[in-house]
């Protein structure tokens, strides 16, 4: 057994020690040699949101079945541990060896979430790494960025040595021979970037240069060395059921946040609404194959002993061969007495009956997200979901016995006017009401229980909404008021509780979402004022952020409220992300003239992800436009 | 057939707290292929309980589990499934079959042995070697046990055992059952005092060397290792 990093004053003192010791079921230790290439991959959260996380579980066990690589794990130390570590100048170990990061080859972090970007700034800095790419030597990890927020990294660029856009599967192999063979020709950093930087998927912000006009908005974005690429395309895994999965995930002692085997049925989603980021970055849909999944599902029982299993997809309904899986699952975990987690299932006569047969009816709850109150907004956001399907398996679970649902909606989107608010409030209400007029009163047990949560629309990039105004605070709020306000004078707003976000945080999540490179001296201050973990409310701090941007100098609304131009250069633009800009802007305009678009099965959209020529693309279906389409021509 | 399975915790083990450890090994039975057998209901859980809570931060050679099986295939088969499957730090020391009437392991449990070493730069600044018989031999041992909601003058006498040194640490035999259960450290603290020093945080690793139950009477006790209620099978 290991010594660890911290000793046992300190683990006895901070909060959950357990968080620090690895030695998990399943984690990975191998003897150190000399040629052994020590990766870190880090979640910039706290343990149990990390350990929770699939992608890095992935790439854990693909980067240990190299036999040259030796790949660990970080999660950020809770703010009580963060100030010891301060104090007494303890360096960030990674759990496995408790050696500290700052000795390893590699740093990967995975970027999940926006407002993870101060906790990013704490790994480096515990760590003993240089804040800034550019303050680097020989002797750091070379800082590796992934994960969605990948897709625009402008940001966080100056933290990161490289970013890797897309499905870790693909490059990790080839960027690690380049790094082993640098080192055999004894090239330095400088060296390596610049040839990773030739790798498909790989941005290595050092090597851009961006200029701006009067205005602030982009005029050009550019390699400044001949054969750096112009363009990163997104990698992605072409044959899903072949890539690596994890068969022994690492289980955690502690109670975590996805505490069970998960299994990721498909990856991407045919849907395409408009506001959704991972609609369109995963694209195109490709499933696993139900025989791989029926496999990994028992081997992964088998070995961590979970007593729950998750299916883990963007829409599980869409899934092609659902049936035979959860049929499947149903009975293996019969026997073996194992919860089984449906979760994002449409609701219909299978699901209802699945869901009857594996959860407690009377104490789970149905969910619903129709985004929007009204048909209108629901066709401009192409969420299709119908008042009267929402309607019907409403009633149909309620006949079946249950008698809480869930409702999700978003305020802000665009276009959006009172109705559309007041429709938020007359949805909930008829849901109510069907209850009441569906269900006879000898079966009732008590009053219906309708929960309606509100989140705040924030433009992503590569959406259809990227073009999009965000509102301000005060009009986030008096949404939120409207909503409250709508939802009280409804006739059975006894049976309907209602729930909204913070405004605050919802601003600069938008401002990171689509800031340029400048937002990174804004981080780094915030973060400097001892910003972290703002995920967390109790200790995101505001007022420290507005006076960072005032500082530095640069203007929110820029990168909030601001109308963009459909001819304005996006700082992500550089990206090529598999749909094209054009599709995106066709999207957008038929948004504005409230149209939907079908799915990809329906009909082919020409979103210019048929080029990876994998999934759904190679499906037989009407429009199918099976040669490329470029994705080019919107670089200045 | 209900089991009592022995196990050990050491290393970096110690941090993980008695909710996580029965987590660890519910996750642990799944995976040893063990035959437990399940309670009734929708949502159905593995039929086991521990014998006493292990403070975070101490040792044990001597935990204890009861878990009620529907099939086996021999002691030796599954300490070995299981032993296959701990993590390192925990060791399953024996599996025994229990009789019908037997109590179970939590009810059972009437004292618990104690090594108390002490850590590195934290040897007391009193000849605690000498001092040990006397502080034994003691009428009463008081105690002010200070709680979230009151303080409470006890006597620590009537539970303390066994006190007595072995080789540079300190050995003690407590009563652990749920009416009158003191704690090692509550000892150690007393004994300071007793000599005119403040035990230190930190000052103290400590191992559970084994759990027991009480073989005699109320009057004229005899301990024996929860384990001896059960039988190889």
């Amino acid at each position: 057994m290991n010594k660890l990093a911290l000793s046992d004053e300190i683990l006895l003192q901070v909060e959950k020690p357990v968080r620090y010791i690895g030695n998990e079921i399943n984690s990975v230790v191998k003897e150190k040699t000399k040629e052994l290439i020590r990766f870190a991959m880090c979640f910039p959260d706290v343990y149990e949101i990390g350990m929770s996380h699939l992608g890095i579980q992935i790439l854990y066990d693909m980067l240990n079945h190299f036999d040259d690589v030796w790949c660990e794990r970080v999660y950020s130390p809770w703010v009580d541990l963060d100030q010891i570590m301060r104090e007494k100048k303890i360096p960030l170990f990674a759990l496995e060896s408790q050696d500290p990061v700052r000795d390893f080859d590699f740093l990967g972090i995975t970027i999940q979430y926006e407002m993870c970007y101060t906790n990013i700034l704490q790994i480096l800095d515990l760590s003993g790494i240089p804040l800034l790419a550019k303050d680097r030597s020989s002797k750091d990890p070379i800082v590796i960025g992934g994960g969605p927020c990948a897709y625009n990294p402008e940001p966080i660029a100056d933290f990161f040595d490289l970013f890797y856009i897309g499905e870790g599967e693909t490059q990790y192999r080839n960027l690690l021979d380049l790094y082993q063979q640098n080192k055999h020709c004894g090239g330095g950093r400088r060296d390596f970037l610049r040839a990773a930087a030739r790798l498909p998927g790989i941005y290595v912000p050092s090597f851009y240069e961006v200029s701006y006009h009067e205005d602030g908005t982009i005029a050009s974005f550019l390699p400044t060395e001949e054969g750096i690429p112009g363009k990163v395309r997104k990698e992605i895994v072409r044959e899903i059921t072949d890539a690596c999965y994890p068969e022994k995930p690492v289980v955690p002692y502690c109670k975590v946040t996805q505490d069970r085997v998960v299994l990721e049925i498909q990856r991407g989603c045919i849907r395409g609404c408009r506001f959704c980021q991972a609609g369109q970055l995963y694209r195109p849909v490709r499933e696993r194959h139900v025989d791989m999944l029926k496999k990994y599902a028992v081997a992964m029982l088998q070995h961590t002993g979970h007593e729950e299993i998750s299916l883990s997809s963007l829409s599980s309904s869409d899934y092609s061969q659902l049936e035979e899986l959860v049929n499947f699952l149903i009975e293996v975990c019969h026997e073996k007495k194992i919860n089984i987690s449906l979760p994002s299932l449409r609701i219909d006569a299978f699901s209802l009956n699945v869901m009857g047969k594996v959860q407690d009816v009377k104490k789970s709850s149905l969910t619903f997200a129709p985004e929007a109150g009204s048909q209108r907004l629901r066709n401009v956001i192409n969420k299709g979901l119908t008042e009267s399907v929402i309607l019907s398996g409403a009633v149909k679970a309620f006949a079946s016995g249950w008698s809480r649902v869930k409702l999700y909606f978003m305020l802000g989107l665009p276009t959006e006017t009172q109705d559309d608010i007041q429709a938020i409030a007359d949805l909930s209400n008829r849901i109510a009401a069907a209850y009441y007029e569906t269900v006879p009163k000898e079966k009732r047990s008590g009053k219906c229980q309708i929960v309606t949560s509100t989140s705040f629309f924030i433009p992503k990039p590569f959406t259809p909404f990227q073009w999009a105004s965000q509102c301000t605070k005060e009009q986030f709020l008096e949404k939120a008021y409207m909503t409250r306000a709508a939802i009280a004078r409804q006739l059975n707003q006894k049976s309907i509780k209602y729930n909204w976000h913070e405004a605050d945080a919802s601003v600069l999540e938008g401002v990171l979402a689509r800031g340029d490179r400048r937002v990174g001296q804004v981080i780094l201050q915030a973060y400097r004022k001892g910003c972290f973990y703002d995920a967390w409310s109790e200790h995101y701090k505001n007022d420290v952020w507005l006076s960072c941007f005032a500082q530095c100098g640069l203007s929110i609304e820029f990168y909030t409220t601001r109308q963009r131009s459909l001819d304005e250069i996006f700082p992500w633009d550089f990206i090529d992300c598999g749909v094209t800009k054009d599709f995106l802007r066709r999207e957008w305009e038929k948004a504005m003239r409230g149209e939907t678009s079908p799915n990809c099965h329906v009909q082919c959209q020409a979103c210019g992800a048929s080029r990876y020529g994998s999934g759904v693309c190679m499906e037989n279906r009407a429009g199918n436009t099976m040669s490329g389409i470029s994705g080019e021509g919107e670089m200045a | 057939m209900k089991v009592r399975i022995q196990f050990s915790k050491h290393g970096v083990m110690k941090f993980i707290g008695h909710l996580d450890i029965m987590r660890y090994f519910q996750k642990a039975i799944r995976r040893a292929g063990i035959d437990i057998a399940y309670s009734g209901g929708f949502s159905p859980h593995q039929i086991m309980s521990f014998a006493a809570p292990l403070g975070v931060g101490l040792e044990s050679d001597g935990e204890y589990m009861d878990i009620e099986v529907n099939s086996h295939r021999g002691a030796k088969n599954m300490q070995d499934a299981l032993n296959a499957v701990m993590a390192d730090g925990i060791e399953v020391l024996s599996v025994r079959l229990l009789p019908a009437q037997a109590k179970n392991a939590m009810a059972s449990v009437a004292a618990a042995g104690y090594l108390v070493r002490f850590r590195t730069g934290y040897t007391p600044e009193f000849a605690y070697k000498e001092k040990i018989d006397a502080f034994y031999g003691k009428e009463s041992i008081p105690f002010l046990k200070t709680t979230k909601k009151q303080k409470l003058e006890m006597d620590l006498k009537p539970a303390l055992y066994a006190f007595s040194l072995r080789g540079d640490d300190v050995y003690m035999l407590v009563d652990a059952s749920s009416a009158g259960n003191i704690k090692p450290v509550m000892v150690m603290e007393a004994f300071y005092r007793e000599n005119g020093k403040e035990l230190p945080p930190f000052a103290l690793q400590i191992t559970r060397t084994d759990t027991y139950m009480n073989a005699g009477t109320e009057e004229k006790k005899s301990f024996l290792p929860l384990r001896d209620a059960g039988e190889d099978f």
